[in-house]
């Protein structure tokens, strides 16, 4: 009897392993379909979240439109600029007690300040159109390819009187050039400081009309993201996110665009555009 | 099998059993109690090794300018005048000064500084770059944007500037490391001015940005032409001490 029990228990277990292997075979299986199709993604997906976008409507893919623009370079100057919603992805920026995320509300920020430059007719490139978080390297690149351009990063800060704005523009840097006359990468900004300021002063301008408190000229500070940026840059911050109500930051991007359409818009005939991207100016 | 070699089995997994489903919960529980226990002593260990450098009372006291924000939500700073017992020895005496000031002002909303950051090391160079090293928490407990992060690091510079003449730079390493960003605005991978009267780098051909709060050095406004500026700078590498001089 007790032999009985044990063959029934052995025929048990030997199907068990062979019902849990089966399974296993069809796990591996089922995960491997989406590993294979994700593996084939890549080569369409990751140069569109890494690689900057062009405006819509504008010319497409920004090599397209950056070839269809130099041939107009030479006559109209300042023509592209490019709008960098700081943050993203794993790096939400600063974050309200009431859940607002900074790299949430740049972004909706960028669509607005987007739609103010190109009635301005200026092309505009973003360094994302979506919940990446470009290095800052990366985001320079995208500015430094381009000719012609001015950079503005938008981010909204912790702290500051709600309700204003401020434009910053990058602290002294030392270098200019190396001995073959290239611009240094990691000081790239230095040669355009004095442009950044004139561009940052009339922005900021136009804020101060629009935001009461708000300072009358442009800031400098060490900002990291302005510093490898070969084109004349500023930083927009807008305070803050400690407000209760979303709506009240929401409230302020129209006046935040205009400011900048406007900005840029004045600081065009300014601004003579070096002959090859990221030379000097 | 007998039955009675059966019950003697079944038994003795019971009481097995049993015996597991009481212990269980009391070595779970002296686990959870050694962990918290070598957390805690860890975290003594550190406060130890991070002990702030205790003012002496026999040094002489001397009046010092302590930078912190003007009021809640402005951006601008205003000195505090303390009189403290500080050390001449020009390290000593940062260590005493950015200690004080970490601790604060009174009124806390006036902070510049996270209240849980530590100065974990200081050191001043022989050519007066000075290299403060603090603990993680500047980084992460510091609200996150250019003007918050900004207001930081100017307390800072400008309480060094007020009180320890010997220091003209200053570098700002986070847990020993240098990184990139303060919380991901500030640029810290170069040094900042502190002394303003230091003979400075070479100055941009393009206009001077004015500071926040800083008047710029009159040696800034004079101009070089490129070929003496492109010497200078030739040699430098990127992401090295020196590569960038940023005046706060």
């Amino acid at each position: 009897m007790l032999l009985r029990v044990s063959n029934i228990f052995r025929m048990k277990f030997l199907s068990l392993i062979g019902l849990l292997s089966v399974s296993v075979l069809a796990a591996v299986l089922v995960s491997a379909s989406p590993t294979l199709s994700q593996a084939q993604q890549p080569s369409p997906g990751v140069p569109a979240a890494t690689s900057p976008t062009a405006s819509p409507g504008l010319g497409g893919a920004v090599g397209t439109a950056a070839s269809a623009f130099g041939a107009q370079t030479q006559q109209s100057g300042l023509n592209i600029v490019v709008l960098d919603p700081a943050h993203g992805g794993t790096d939400p920026g600063a974050r309200g007690t009431g859940g607002i995320r900074e790299s949430e509300i740049v972004l909706d920020f960028a669509v607005q300040v987007r739609r103010a430059l190109e009635l301005q007719g200026f092309q505009v490139v973003q360094t994302r159109q979506g919940n990446e978080n470009p290095s800052f390297d990366d985001r320079s690149t995208t500015a430094n390819a381009q000719r012609g351009a001015v950079f503005v990063t938008l981010h909204i800060s912790s702290t500051g009187l709600p309700g204003t704005a401020r434009v910053y523009v990058n602290s002294d840097l030392p270098a200019v050039a190396n001995a073959s006359g290239l611009i240094p990468w990691d000081r790239a900004q230095a040669p355009f400081l004095g442009l950044s300021k004139s561009f940052g002063d009339l922005v900021q301008g136009f804020l101060a009309q629009r935001f009461k408190g708000s300072p009358d000229t442009a800031q400098s500070a060490s900002v990291r993201q302005l510093r490898t940026t070969a084109a004349p840059a500023i930083a927009v911050e807008v305070s803050s996110v400690t407000v209760e109500d979303r709506a009240d930051l929401d409230r302020m991007a129209p006046g935040v665009a205009d400011a900048i359409a406007r900005g840029a818009a004045a600081f065009r005939p300014s601004y003579v555009v070096p002959s090859a991207p990221g030379a000097l100016p | 099998m007998t039955p009675s070699w059966r019950f003697w089995l079944i038994g003795g997994l019971v009481v097995a059993v049993l015996a597991a489903a009481i212990y269980f919960p009391i070595l779970r529980r002296r686990v959870k109690r050694a962990a918290r226990l070598q957390q805690q002593s860890e975290e003594q260990a550190r406060r130890e090794l991070t002990q702030p450098i205790a003012i002496n009372p026999g040094e002489p006291r001397v009046k010092a300018k302590l930078f912190w924000a003007a009021d809640a939500i402005d951006s601008t700073l205003v000195p505090v005048t303390a009189e403290l017992p500080l050390s001449n020895d020009p390290v000593l005496r940062s260590k005493q000064i950015l200690n004080t000031l970490l601790a604060g002002p009174v009124d806390t909303e006036l902070r510049t500084l996270p209240p849980d950051a530590l100065l974990l090391a200081f050191y001043l160079l022989p050519d007066g770059t000075a290299i403060a090293d603090f603990s993680e928490a500047l980084a992460t407990s510091i609200p996150s944007g250019i003007v918050s992060e900004q207001l930081a690091v100017n307390s800072i510079t400008r309480t060094l500037e007020a009180n320890v003449p010997q220091v003209q730079r200053l570098k700002i390493l986070i847990h020993g490391q240098e990184v990139e960003t303060l919380a991901g605005h500030l640029d810290l991978t170069g040094t900042f001015v502190v002394n303003t009267n230091v003979a400075q780098e070479p100055p941009n051909p393009a206009p001077t940005p004015a500071g926040t709060d800083k008047p710029a050095s009159p040696a800034r406004a004079a101009k070089a032409p490129a070929s003496v500026l492109a010497t200078l700078t030739a040699d430098k590498a990127p992401g090295k001490l020196g590569q960038t001089e940023s005046r706060p």
